[in-house]
């Protein structure tokens, strides 16, 4: 599972919802006005890619496996075909070398190309949008400070009509709000900044937030959680019992940074990439801006039945190597468990060998529907965190739907105090998906 | 340099944090009885003491281990329980290639360290972690039993000595 | 011992070489090699060491020490150090303890065992190969010993005893040991007439001796190849082309030299390693490459189409008959079907490994093998140096099981170390060691019966399909029509009564040309889980019990119908099923010269899991040596075949095999494993093989058992779990063209699935 992925389903949705439009609007695009790109100083270049990390540009603009930065050429599998992403290093040729600072703007802001192209909605832009020129132009200047790599686009899949660019006009005009980022008044400063990072910057709300119909994210249910490719992003509002909010500073800061935050478990996933290529870059002080905000995000209320259980009685009754004697669970979940997990896990969730390895408090173990737990099961983890750490192996091949779904029921029982609800079919689904 | 505390000595290893303990122990300490197995916490052949508990080294950061103490298979035999455990597998024989065993004999003495009558569910959940591609399984568990309680189900062998004794307690060798 | 059987088991010894390893002093390991290497090769020359007396090929004695046995297989958990040394110990007098263990240096002509000529470790063979030699080694020894003994005294060598390598003359009460008796027994005539011991006088073979290697193993202090260690000596890591027959096109190093402890980038053909000052710099050297393969001609091999092209090869090629006897188109009703197994890693515990250091003179190796003589090939080719200068020093094996019959491991080091100055250990990481296996060949077999009127068959037919080892590894081994008797061994000569029988076998070349290997149980392994899988529908179709049915086929099979009725009657055999999903199997055979019979007990649950809840063995393997490495073996073994039967498969998409850990290629583990109960049959037969017994036998005991308990038939390994769900009724087995039609030679369509069902039955 690539991080990327996460907005394959919502690129596919929007695709789909622009050709349902029936209204035939075609969007001119944006005029633009050339301008020779300003000189480049280094400290425009370090703001530069400092943003671009927190944009997470190369998570999606690298091939995996090691393809060189920027460059493009990682694959979008969506219903209808494939594309694949850009190469956007300042070769002339294939990359954005030829690129006006307007034009890049305007990608950035509108999710129009050089040329008047429609870029498809993979691309986060509406998040974007709310980007500030200057930021704009600063990710521009650094990309623009690398080597050119010659990395010709490859050509999407699409059939017909789903080639047909100019149909992201039509969802555009429908969902695109073409707003640069405004202070809140009512907000610090410091809380204005970590809306910024948030929701331009970091587009946490492509994952976050849930969407309608049409695909749109619904701005009045802003970071309730949502579930993409298979993956649950969790309630980041701030709900005491469903999203951060009873999250300390300290659980937040370390989870930005480290992908863990003691007590709450840790992030594997789409998530977890956030973390290792992204979010673990922001300075101390764009951390605390961020969260900051998110304490001051709407509390939303979720599913009942989802609430983080910090202390499930089966760990709190178990030690480190044995569950309790009197615990009689001989089934199949507790048989995989005790072979293939608890040695990192432990029988009381607190893990060991590394902090990663900790279950309790995590959001994934106290979801009865477990998907996140399924996911990371089959798919395994592997994130550059920590002192080369983040590490699980993937099951998913060595292990039956019904072994997996098993093994996640008794994780969630044993270390989220629910009863799971994964069904063998679900495993079969997740496996679809991922 | 990291300094860890082994086999009750500190050693300063000259290797970057995130070096598993493996390989610190095997290619820089010299300790080659805890084995390497798969590298990725799925078959215990790499299994130490930190503190006590029993650990896989082979994804265990040396930064991470920290004023804890680690004991391996060359130590364990000092205390009560890693004694027992040896010894319970040499009257049985549990071993086949004997690839395994440093790690089972760790994961073992450090089961009966915590549980010291340990049930069978108790020995699945601490030993199931433990692969032996032999198929000794059968006889490590006896082993434990024979360390924990002094008896077995399995039958004793007769150890190689002058001159050669009967076997122990008047138990009939099959 | 069947004549096919036999031919690949010869042919395997021959194929082997002389061997060189550990040795035990007085039950403890000590490494041959010393962590400070020596000049030259100090395990030689010890072995050597002018003896004062050595009457043959496996005996020294010097005037101050123990009795030295010069070993000729290796130790790789089956317990061979002590099983030899037991049945030199016993013809000799002397204890076990007093026997020490060495090494023949690499001479063939010198240190061959007469009955054999050169050896390797596999295919059960080692005790079967020794124990007479051994026996009667020791027994020469002995006789001029005492006859010495005799003659310094002047008395009747009858007049005397020996005890612990004491002689006594009884009536004087006069003693002396073999060590003040060793330089005159030197000057002794060697004896042509001599006795060997009446089994009842044993006092070592038959009794649960301690085994010689295992205290060092408890205490981490024995040395593996992985563990050897030697002054100057870098660790690599290595990356092989995924694909075979693929190439290194380029690489770049800049990411990895960065890596602090990374010391030098090797490129080979196919692969590249990185040294470093310990491993992992070393593999997170190799993750750091950026490697540009030429993946090759084959990167559109995978496991599927290797298993259509068996299919299509046991319809239409061109069968090698490899026995037929009697009328095998005898008249009757037909029953059929098509059993598979797949291609299998073999994942030892240890991770393959070498230490090889290059020197312009000489190479030396450090590696646990079954095959040191193939690795001194494999050197000597690469390096250009001649043989003799090649050393290997031969390790403790953290399991084999056929891995290490292969010397691939030792050419790619060598390869490494030959770009280097100094000594170099490699390894696999676990990764590398199973997607670069030489794995078991998979195997497409169709087996037929017409039956008579009480459901016994009249006719037999039997036909395998699959690549070949031997053509391979001892192509000097095919029969003259070029039979790999492997690939027919357990299924051409069945313990049964079948007067009519025709066993043939088709080849079918790997066709990306990989290399394919021996794997515990070889033959067996998979002609077992087909024939007692048969056997078991036959019986099901003649609504007979499956025990009684392969008495009624056994009558004649005296120790065959030994071990069935031992195993039933420990079992408490009483029927197939015996609850609700829960069921018994049995599987019968005659395998690597032992008689075995093994029965499991499982229970199915409703999502398709299979508990193994009872197992029950018995086995006539002849004389017994020591029963508690019998019974070791067996339980092993049946871990062994089970692991396999439940979980395992090796397969290759794009080229390159899928599974790379225990995560995916998973493994049986502890609680998975049920008491294993076995029992063992006295008999004064030659031993027979012990080491793949048990693996041959797992599989069929297990399906057969989880037929009784769901109905299901599994004609295909591994175990998909998903045709034992609770309600499903068919299986998903793949059509069936007759193969009674085929045997005339006459193709039929491919519409048999029906026909196929039919035998399932839904009434189970
Ligand atoms: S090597 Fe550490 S668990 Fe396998
Ligand atoms: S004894 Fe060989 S792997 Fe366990």
């Amino acid at each position: 599972m690539s991080r990327p992925a996460r907005i394959r389903l919502a690129a596919a949705g929007v695709i789909l919802a622009g050709f349902a439009a029936l209204a035939l609007q075609v969007g001119a695009g944006r005029s633009t006005t050339a301008q020779a790109g300003a000189a480049a100083d280094p400290a425009l270049i370090d703001r530069g890619r400092y943003l671009a990390e927190a944009a997470d540009c190369a998570a999606c603009h690298t091939a995996p496996g090691g393809g060189p930065i920027y460059a493009g050429g990682r694959a979008f599998k969506l219903p209808f075909g494939t594309m694949y992403s850009t190469n956007i290093t300042a070769d002339a040729a294939t990359g954005i070398g030829g690129w006006s600072d307007d034009d890049f703007v305007n990608a950035l802001q509108h999710g129009v190309g050089k040329g008047g192209r429609h870029l498809y909605p993979s691309m986060p832009y509406t998040s974007y949008t709310g980007m500030s020129r200057s930021d704009a132009l600063a990710i521009k200047a650094y990309l623009f400070s690398l080597r050119p790599l010659h990395a010709p686009a490859r050509p999407s899949t699409f059939p017909f009509p789903f080639n047909q660019r100019w149909g992201m006009a039509v969802w555009n005009a429908l969902f695109l709000k073409d707003r640069r980022f405004e202070a809140d008044p009512a907000l610090t400063a410091q809380q204005n900044r970590g809306a910024y990072l948030a929701t331009a910057l970091g587009h946490c709300g492509e994952c976050h937030t849930p969407r309608n119909v049409a695909f749109g994210l619904e701005r009045g249910r802003q970071f309730a959680g949502a579930v993409l490719q298979g993956w649950r992003a969790y309630n980041i509002t701030a709900d005491k019992a469903y999203g951060v909010g009873a999250w300390s500073d300290r659980q937040l800061a370390d989870y930005l940074r480290t992908g863990h935050g003691d007590g709450r478990g840790s992030a594997s996933g789409p998530m977890g990439e956030a973390v290792a290529y992204s979010l673990r870059h922001l300075s101390p002080e764009d951390s605390s801006a961020l969260i900051a905000y998110l304490r001051t995000v709407k509390p939303q209320p979720g599913a009942a039945g989802t609430e983080a259980n910090l202390a499930p009685p089966a760990a709190v009754a178990a030690t480190a190597w044995a569950p309790a004697a009197d615990e009689k669970s001989p089934g199949l979940g507790k048989h995989i468990f005790e072979g293939a997990c608890s040695s990192c896990h432990q029988w009381n969730g607190q893990g060991q060998q590394n902090a990663y390895a900790a279950l309790i408090g995590a959001q994934s173990v106290n979801d009865p529907a477990g998907l996140n737990v399924v996911q990371t099961v089959l798919h395994g983890v592997k994130l550059p965190l920590g002192d080369g750490a983040a590490f699980m192996p993937a099951f998913g091949s060595g292990y039956s739907d019904a072994e997996v779904a098993a093994v996640a029921n008794y994780v969630i029982g044993r270390f989220g105090g629910k009863a799971g609800k994964v069904t063998p079919a679900a495993v079969y689904k997740a496996r679809e998906a991922g | 340099m990291i300094t860890v505390n082994i086999n009750g000595q500190d050693q300063a290893l000259d290797v970057e944090p995130d070096t598993p303990l493996l390989w610190a122990l095997r290619d820089v300490v010299g300790l080659t009885g805890t084995k390497f197995g798969c590298g990725i916490a799925q078959c215990g052949a790499c299994t130490v003491h930190v503190d006590g508990q029993a650990m896989r080294s082979c994804v265990l950061p040396v930064s991470a281990i920290g004023g804890r103490s680690v004991t391996t298979i060359e130590a364990v035999g000092k205390s009560p329980a890693g004694q027992k455990v040896q010894q319970a597998w040499l009257d049985i024989e549990v071993v086949q290639c004997g690839y395994c065993q440093s790690g089972q004999i760790m994961s073992a003495a450090a089961l009966i360290q915590h549980i010291p009558n340990p049930s069978d569910a108790d020995i699945d959940a601490a030993m199931s972690g433990n692969i032996c591609r032999c198929g000794t399984y059968a006889r490590v568990r006896e082993a434990i039993k024979l360390a924990a309680t002094g008896h077995c189900a399995a039958s004793r062998t007769i150890p190689v000595g002058p001159p050669p004794t009967p076997p122990a307690d008047g138990e009939k060798a099959a | 011992m069947s004549a096919p059987a036999n031919t690949r088991r010869e042919l395997l010894l021959a194929g082997g070489f002389t061997l060189a390893f550990a040795l035990v002093r007085g039950g403890r390991a000590e490494a041959m090699v010393s962590p400070i290497p020596q000049a030259g090769d100090p395990a030689a020359a010890k072995a050597d060491g002018n003896p004062a007396f050595a009457p043959n090929a496996f005996i020294r004695i010097d005037r101050t020490g123990p009795v030295r046995l010069v070993m000729a297989n290796v130790e790789m958990g089956q317990g061979i150090y002590t099983g030899e040394a037991t049945l030199l110990a016993e013809e000799l007098d002397v204890g076990l303890d007093q026997v020490t263990l060495e090494h023949a240096p690499p001479n063939d002509a010198l240190y061959a065992m007469p009955l054999l000529g050169q050896q390797a470790t596999g295919g059960s063979t080692s005790t079967r190969a020794a124990w007479k030699v051994l026996q009667q080694a020791g027994a020469v020894g002995r006789a001029m010993l005492v006859g010495a003994a005799a003659k310094r005294w002047n008395v009747d060598p009858g007049a005397c005893t020996v005890e612990r390598g004491v002689v006594t003359h009884t009536g004087s009460g006069r003693k002396a040991s073999y060590g003040e008796l060793a330089a005159d027994a030197a000057r002794q005539p060697v004896p042509t007439d001599f006795k060997l011991k009446d089994p009842k006088d044993f006092k070592l073979i038959g009794k649960p001796f301690r085994r010689l290697d295992t205290a060092g193993k408890v205490d981490g202090s024995t040395i593996y190849g992985i563990d050897v260690r030697v002054p100057g000596m870098k660790i690599a890591a290595v990356e092989i082309c995924p694909v075979w027959g693929g190439k290194l096109r380029a690489v770049d190093d800049s990411a990895a030299r960065a890596i602090p402890g990374v010391r030098d980038v090797i490129r080979m053909d196919d692969a590249v390693a990185v040294t470093g000052d310990h491993f992992w710099a070393a593999k997170k050297g190799v993750e750091a490459l950026k490697i540009d393969w030429d993946l090759g001609p084959h990167t559109d091999f995978t496991t599927d189409g290797l298993a259509k092209g068996l299919e299509a090869a046991s319809r239409s090629g061109t069968p090698i008959v490899a026995r037929a006897i009697g009328d095998q188109n005898r008249a009757g009703h037909t029953l059929e079907a098509v059993y598979q197994v797949p291609m299998l890693a073999h994942a030892p515990m240890e991770p393959l490994n070498a230490v090889v250091q290059v020197r312009p003179d000489a190479c030396e190796i450090w590696v646990g093998t079954q095959v040191p003589v193939r690795c001194v090939a494999a050197a000597a080719k690469l390096t250009g140096l001649p043989a003799e200068k090649i050393i290997v020093h031969n390790q403790y094996l953290g399991g084999g099981f056929g891995r290490r019959l292969e010397e691939d491991s030792v050419a790619r080091a060598v390869q490494i170390a030959k770009q280097v100055a100094y000594p170099v250990k490699m390894i696999f990481t676990r990764e590398q060691d199973i997607r670069h296996d030489i794995p078991r060949p998979i195997y497409f077999d169709r087996i037929a019966a017409e039956v008579d009127g009480d459901g016994y068959p009249v006719a037999w037919r039997d036909r395998v399909t699959s690549p070949s080892v031997m053509r391979r590894w001892v192509p000097q081994g095919l029969r003259k029509d070029g039979l790999d008797s492997d690939t027919v061994e357990g299924s051409a000569e069945p313990p049964y009564d079948l007067p009519n029988l025709r066993v043939e076998w088709v080849p079918h070349d790997m066709p990306n040309g990989m290399p394919i290997g021996w794997w515990r149980g070889v033959g067996p392994t998979h002609n077992l889980f087909k024939v007692e899988g048969f056997i078991d529908e036959l019986a099901h179709a003649a609504k007979k019990d499956p025990v009684a049915y392969r008495r009624h086929l056994l009558k004649t099979n005296t120790r065959a119908l030994g071990v069935l009725n031992l195993a039933a009657d420990k079992m408490g055999w009483s029927g197939p099923q015996v609850g609700p999903r829960i069921g018994r199997g049995c599987a019968v055979a005659f395998c690597f010269g032992s008689y075995v019979c093994a029965m499991t007990e499982v229970e199915v649950s409703p999502t398709g899991e299979v508990t193994l809840r009872r197992s029950v063995t018995a086995v006539d393997s002849g004389t017994v040596i020591n029963p508690n490495t019998i019974e070791a073996q067996i339980q092993g073994g049946l871990v062994f075949g089970w692991t396999a039967a439940l979980y395992s498969e090796l397969t290759y998409k794009d080229g390159a095999a899928e599974q790379g850990n225990f995560n995916d290629y998973r493994m049986m583990r502890m609680n998975e494993v049920p008491p294993l109960e076995v029992h063992l049959v006295q008999s004064a037969e030659g031993p027979g093989g012990i080491g793949e017994v048990g693996t041959a036998i797992a599989a069929p005991a297990l399906a057969n058992a989880v037929f009784a308990a769901t109905g299901v038939r599994l004609r295909r390994l591994p175990i998909d779990r998903r045709l034992l769900v609770e309600g499903r009724t068919r299986n998903s087995i793949p059509a069936v063209a007759p193969l009674a039609a085929l045997a005339l030679a006459a193709v039929a369509g491919a519409d048999a699935t029906e026909r196929d069902e039919a035998l399932v039955g839904d009434d189970a």
